[in-house]
């Protein structure tokens, strides 16, 4: 029986995926699922061998005369600016012209009658180069002088110096953190439909389709307004496909205009993990002052990140590692300092939590140093240092955190997961284990919300009321699997109080929503559900209106009700109820906008309130490690997570279990592994291990702080999901170490560097061990 | 010997015949691209992601049994004579979601979708099998498919839940079954089957004798088995393979016997055709087993393969050159046998002369007083190539050590015997002492590399660490668990 007092989809509640059912039946379209117009051309890209060397010449005789190939596209094919840097820094060509950047750089693009043609011509280029001398890490590249492709970042509070000399305690060591691929299930796609005059049409799996829009129209030099970039959902994104798609609809949609006829280029997965972009590896070097309680006086750390041959969105990305490396921490006196290298390996980018994971664990990493340095429980370590008053609320940005809500989380989930008793148990289970060893950690998250580019924090929504009481929905955000779409779907419901079905949510497309911000940090239902109620806000002040005017009634007397409005003593249902606003003339339509309020940031200063506000969360993580290998597994993971109000709690929930479990792959199996010359070696499923079905924890207790409100007025109260609960995963990595230090009676750090593979934690036993 | 130049399958409800299907068409092209069934996903190419699961169903001694495959990797000319079952054919005709994808849609099991319809296939498969899986029995049969969003435990949840939305019996293959094994039955005519443009021909023999025979022809054709290593050869590598020479359809060549003291596993045997038995002889070797890749590679995959391929780094080899197995090696009628130790010569060199396959496998059944391990690491533990593995054989007579054979993976350019370790042992007493100085004389053996997989150092530390493991898992007195359970 349907409940009538209630919408279906109401917010608040759990709603299933709207494209669920089509998942599940193989009926969901992505871009290689639509049907190609008679004629379509394949695209594949021809690849650099070197990672570093003067471009002479390309032979591309061989390829152009291969079965199949119509044709071949390079630099000189470009008709308008040969540049598709996100940055507008113009350091990033679709071809180069002069220098090769990296191993498995995009030299040309060869277009045949089919994909296979296209792939197999592909291998046949010849490539006059000479090779230059390389850097591949950003140890290297700061030794051989390397310049930063883009402008470092400065935090600092406080008299560091002073206070790291007079600290009781003092340590310093470097810590190693990897890179991550995004291995989203649906590799890189664009797929472009030639028009009339300058106009080209072009599908894709992008999560930026207004940036691919204008990069479209530069490399073509046409204006924007003669692109159009569609995106119906994506195979997931997890910031893969920010700004990376970029070079894919560039070429696409180049070929598309050139022979006239719809043009489809998919690499395959090696090159879509070798051409793109990556989670940025850092390597971090710290400094710390603290007391004998644990305490910690002061900070210094820089952070040098592997940013590849150019800046793409690694200026941000660092800027965040900065933001988060006090993760939930006051640090009275701190100096962070980024290091954004340029290397010779891909530009890397965006990768859910944008640096700020990176920034995360080495907080973590120096409350374990102290932990272990004064013999007490992390736990405690992590509590003495918890943002909290008297001056104890300033970050190293100079925002103050008002929303803190990590005393009451912490706690509850320290009970709630039995936490102390359980590390007792575990430490005298270990004396008696000589082989395998346990672990157990419980690791805290704050994460600042809101694109740090202020500019970004805007959004629009289309919302069309049909006469019949059907409502139509587009906004700017794209769908990659978060479910943005039935969120901003049940904002709109629950406005209009009308049933989730009576709304159809269609594909993102510029044609609808225009210069839209790229669906990333986290920000896509705040955002798009907040333009979204504008629209519908707009579109009810009218119908409100109109109703007072002919029913003779006050405005507040007229309300929406399930699927009905009432107007004085008058109900009608909400589809007659529009009819009638549809003869009285009344515009149906509306097109809405949101810009985050508050934020404000002075790069120059290293000052401002970047975020709007924090999201919170922790997870407790117990393991066993296999000593004699290095072997591991995850026992169990407890985890309570704030997201506010939430819009849809069982997707809240399914966003926190699938960060937490990406997070716990970036720290344990996933290895991104370059040979001596620069080449990827770790590039596809086979040899890139992302966790599977049985390394998920053997038990799995998520909660959401079903208690948490968002302080300020998001939508519904409602705070964003989609990155913070992916460094709940540090957990695991802590527990991991506390596994190895059992070896050495828990008074050594053992300094894992990141991921901790079976072999780096073997090989920490062994060092432990050894007592080196 | 009569000759057939089609193709001849059942795909979901109907029958298909295609001729000229070159050895390098696959599956997964053949079902987007010519018949636009894009419901089954790429996400890989190489069998590793599972995006594109498929069931294949084969006649198997007259019964029809349908397994989950890999459409990317599985070459369109081997699917001859099956039922080949994609995700398009699960829902009813009026749109009714099955119960698998119904309990996949009601525990939230989707979030971008793009893994769904290959979870869907293999949790049907699973559910057809075990309707009421355990949480182990899920995540073995989940072990070739990767999600990127959901973190799993949604899918775990419905794949539990799916017996509550309907019963394998009411299932539309089920319903098919009779149907489907008579019209597959109709299409086994005993004929050779040679397809395809000459530079790229499949040939299906009809028999072993037959396959034997179209080897002497064709001594410079491609073997194609199970196709886990061919597949991505053509896949990931471009390389051509034609004339190809499948094996797969090849009952006699499947089969698994004891006789007298040996166990013979057909070389044709896939991993999952010959668990059971395996195991039952050998039950140390269950856990290893469900280690090799994932249930759609063991599936296809087949042991001869396996050793035929020469690989360092495969798994059966360490285990059965531990055993004391032998190979038997045939062309045309000559047969010769072959400890398997020695068909290894060097890195890329097996000892198989032009024209001649593997057929069969011979493996001692154990003795009284013999110990065996079998261990296998890798960066993830499962679906993963080993770092290390090994085979670990040990009779103790007495307290002391009277045999001992021991081999290893992924310490040398071939799967390799540790001659000194064994040496090591040899006359021991049985003691935790021996085992390090085995461990010790590991160094003698092997100067194994370093690559994306493991560092050398590992590698040498792991393996010698095996060793102790060995010790502290057979030791009376050793009592603490010396390795991880599966949990
Ligand atoms: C995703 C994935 C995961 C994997 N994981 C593992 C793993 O964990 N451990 C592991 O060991 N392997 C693993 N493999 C590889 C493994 O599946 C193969 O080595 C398999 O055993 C080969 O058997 P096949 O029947 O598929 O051989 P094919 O690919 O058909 O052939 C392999 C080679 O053997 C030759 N050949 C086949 N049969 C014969 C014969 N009877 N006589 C002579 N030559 C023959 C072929 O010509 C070819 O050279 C994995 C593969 C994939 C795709
Ligand atoms: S596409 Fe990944 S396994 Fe086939
Ligand atoms: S739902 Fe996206 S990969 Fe599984």
């Amino acid at each position: 029986m349907k409940d009538m007092s209630i919408i279906s989809g109401a917010v608040h509640h759990d709603r299933i995926h709207d494209s669920a059912a089509k998942h599940v039946s193989g009926s969901a379209d992505y871009t290689d699922d639509i049907a190609m117009p008679e004629g379509t051309l394949h695209a594949y890209l021809g690849v650099s061998q070197v990672a570093h060397a003067r471009l002479l010449g390309l032979d591309l005789a061989a390829v152009r005369r291969a079965p199949g190939v119509v044709g071949v596209l390079t630099a000189a094919d470009i008709p308008g600016i040969n540049d598709i840097s996100p940055t507008g820094l113009n350091d990033e060509p679709v071809f180069p012209t002069d220098k090769i950047q990296f191993h498995g750089q995009p030299l040309f693009a060869v277009v045949a009658e089919t994909r296979d043609a296209a792939r197999r011509a592909a291998a046949l280029a010849r490539v006059d180069c000479e090779a230059l001398p390389c850097a591949l890490d950003p140890v290297a590249a700061r030794a051989a002088g390397y310049p930063y492709v883009t402008a470092p970042l400065k935090l600092a509070r406080g008299d560091v110096a002073p206070a790291l000399a007079a600290a009781p305690h003092r340590i310093t060591a470097r810590m190693r953190i990897g890179g991550q691929d995004h291995m989203y299930l649906e590799g890189h796609i664009a797929f472009a439909i030639p028009g009339e005059d300058d106009d080209v049409v072009v599908h894709c799996s992008t999560q930026h389709p207004s940036e691919a829009q204008h990069m479209v129209a530069h490399v073509l030099g046409v204006p924007s307004n003669a692109v159009t970039v569609n995106v119906r959902r994506m195979g997931g994104g997890f910031g893969g496909k920010e700004s990376q798609m970029n070079l894919f609809c560039a070429v696409a949609a180049i070929a598309a205009k050139k022979w006239n006829r719809a043009v489809k280029i998919r690499p395959d997965r090696d090159q879509d993990m070798t051409a793109t972009g990556k989670r940025h590896d850092f390597v971090v070097d710290y400094d710390i002052g603290f007391d004998e309680a644990g305490r910690i006086h002061a900070v210094d750390a820089s952070f040098a990140a592997r940013c590849g041959f150019s800046a793409d969105l690694s200026g941000p990305v660092t800027d965040r590692a900065l933001f988060h490396a006090d993760n939930a921490y006051f640090y009275p006196n701190v100096r962070l300092e980024s290091h954004p290298m340029k290397t010779n390996t891909v530009s890397n980018t965006a990768f859910r939590g944008f640096g700020g994971p990176q920034g995360v664990i080495v907080a973590e990493r120096m409350i374990e140093e102290i932990a272990f340095a004064t013999g007490q429980d992390p736990l405690d370590v992590r509590k003495a240092n918890f943002y909290g008053q008297d001056g104890r609320d300033v970050t190293p940005y100079h925002q103050q955190v008002e929303d803190n809500i990590l005393d009451r989380l912490v706690g509850e989930l320290e009970t709630g997961a039995d936490y102390r008793a359980r590390r007792k148990a575990i430490i005298a289970d270990n004396a008696n284990s000589p082989v395998l060893k346990r672990g157990i950690a419980l690791t805290p998250v704050k994460f600042g919300i809101s694109f740090t580019a202020t500019w970004y924090n805007q959004a629009g929504a289309l919302v069309h009321v049909y006469n019949d009481g059907s409502v139509h929905l587009n906004h700017g955000g794209t769908e990659m699997g978060q479910g943005l779409n039935t969120k901003v779907a049940q904002v709109v419901a629950d406005a209009f109080q009308i049933d989730f079905e009576r709304i159809k949510i269609t594909r993102t497309t510029t044609e609808k929503v225009p210069n839209t911000s790229a669906t990333a940090a986290s920000s896509g239902s705040d955002l798009n559900g907040m333009a979204a109620l504008n629209a519908v806000e707009q579109i009810k002040a009218r119908l409100v209106a109109f109703a007072a005017r002919k029913w003779e009634v006050e405005p507040d007397a007229v309300e929406f009700l399930p699927n009905e409005v009432r107007i004085g003593d008058v109900v009608l249902s909400f589809d007659a109820f529009i009819r009638q606003a549809y003869m009285a003339r009344v515009q149906l339509s509306a097109a809405g906008f949101y810009k985050t309020p508050k934020i404000h940031w002075d790069r120059q200063k290293g000052c401002g309130r970047p975020f709007y506000y924090f999201a919170y969360g922790a997870a407790c993580s117990e393991v066993t490690i296999d000593t004699l290998t290095g072997e591991y597994r995850v026992d169990r993971t407890d985890i309570l997570h704030d997201v506010g109000r939430s819009l849809n709690p069982a997707l809240d929930k399914g966003q926190v279990e699938g960060a937490f479990v990406q997070g716990m792959g970036w720290l344990t199996t996933e290895e991104l592994w370059w040979d001596a010359e620069g080449r990827l070696r770790t590039h596809a499923p086979s040899t890139y291990k992302i966790p599977l079905a049985s390394d998920r924890p053997r038990i799995f207790n998520v909660n959401l702080a079903d208690w948490s409100e968002n302080r300020e007025l998001t939508i519904k109260r409602s705070k964003a999901v989609g990155e913070p609960p992916f460094m709940l995963g540090v957990s695991v990595f802590e527990a991991l170490s506390m596994a190895v230090a059992s070896v050495a009676d828990y008074r050594v750090c053992p300094r894992l560097d990141a991921p901790a593979t079976p072999e780096r934690v073997l090989m920490a036993v062994s060092r432990l061990q050894a007592g080196t | 010997m009569t000759l057939r130049s089609e193709i001849r399958f059942v795909l979901n409800g109907r029958d298909v015949a295609l001729a000229d299907v070159g050895a390098d068409r696959t599956l997964l092209d053949f079902l987007r691209l010519d018949r636009r069934l894009t419901g089954t996903k790429e996400g890989c190419a190489e069998g590793d992601c599972g995006a594109c699961t498929v069931l294949v169903g084969r006649l198997t001694q007259g019964r029809l049994v349908h397994a989950p495959v890999n459409a990317c990797i599985r070459f369109l000319a081997s699917v001859d004579g099956c039922h080949v079952v994609t995700v398009e054919h699960l829902a009813g005709r009026d749109g009714q979601l099955h119960p698998v994808q119904q309990a996949l849609v009601d525990h939230h099991g989707t979030q971008c979708g793009f893994c769904t319809p290959g979870f869907v296939m293999s949790l049907y498969a699973l559910w057809m099998e075990v309707p009421e899986p355990s949480e182990a029995q899920v995540e073995t049969a989940l072990q070739g498919n990767l999600c990127r969003c959901t973190g799993y435990s949604p899918i775990i949840r419905a794949a539990i839940a799916i017996s509550r939305y309907g019963s394998p019996a009411a299932d539309p293959i089920n319903r098919e079954r009779d149907d489907i094994t008579a019209r597959l039955k109709a299409l086994h005519d005993g004929c050779r089957v040679v397809t395809g443009p000459t530079d790229n021909q499949s040939i299906l023999p009809a028999d072993t004798d037959d396959l034997a025979e179209c080897l002497v022809e064709n001594p410079g054709a491609t073997i194609v088995a199970g196709a886990t290593d061919v597949g991505l050869w053509v896949t990931k590598l471009l390389r051509p393979i034609g004339p190809a020479i499948f094996t797969g359809h090849l009952d006699e060549l499947k089969t698994v016997t004891v006789a007298g003291d040996t166990l013979t596993i057909g070389a044709g045997a896939s991993y999952t055709e010959c668990q059971d038995q395996l195991i039952r002889h050998f039950p140390h070797l269950a856990a290893y087993w469900d280690r090799i890749a994932g249930w759609q590679v063991r599936n296809m995959g087949t042991v001869g393969g396996n050793i035929a391929n020469g690989s360092p780094i495969g798994d059966t080899p360490p285990v059965l050159i531990a055993l004391g197995a032998e190979i038997t090696l045939r062309r045309g009628a000559a047969r010769r046998m072959l400890p398997l130790e020695s068909f290894f010569i060097e890195y890329g060199k097996q000892d198989r002369a032009p024209g001649e396959f593997v057929e069969q496998i011979g493996i001692p059944l154990p003795r009284p007083g013999q110990r065996d391990a079998a261990y296998k690491i890798s960066k993830r533990r499962d679906e993963d190539i080993s770092s290390v593995a090994a085979g670990i054989s040990v009779t103790v007579t007495n307290d002391r050590i009277t045999a001992c054979r021991i081999a290893f993976g992924g310490m040398a350019g071939t799967p390799k015997r540790a001659k000194a370790a064994e040496a090591a042992l040899l006359s021991q007493p049985w003691s935790g002492a021996a085992f390090a100085a085995a461990a010790e004389a590991l160094r003698q053996d092997f100067t194994p590399l370093s690559d994306w997989r493991a560092s050398a150092d590992y590698r040498m530390l792991a393996a010698g660490n095996l060793l102790r493991r060995f010790f502290l898992e057979h030791d009376a007195a050793e009592t603490a668990p010396a390795q991880l359970a599966r949990a």
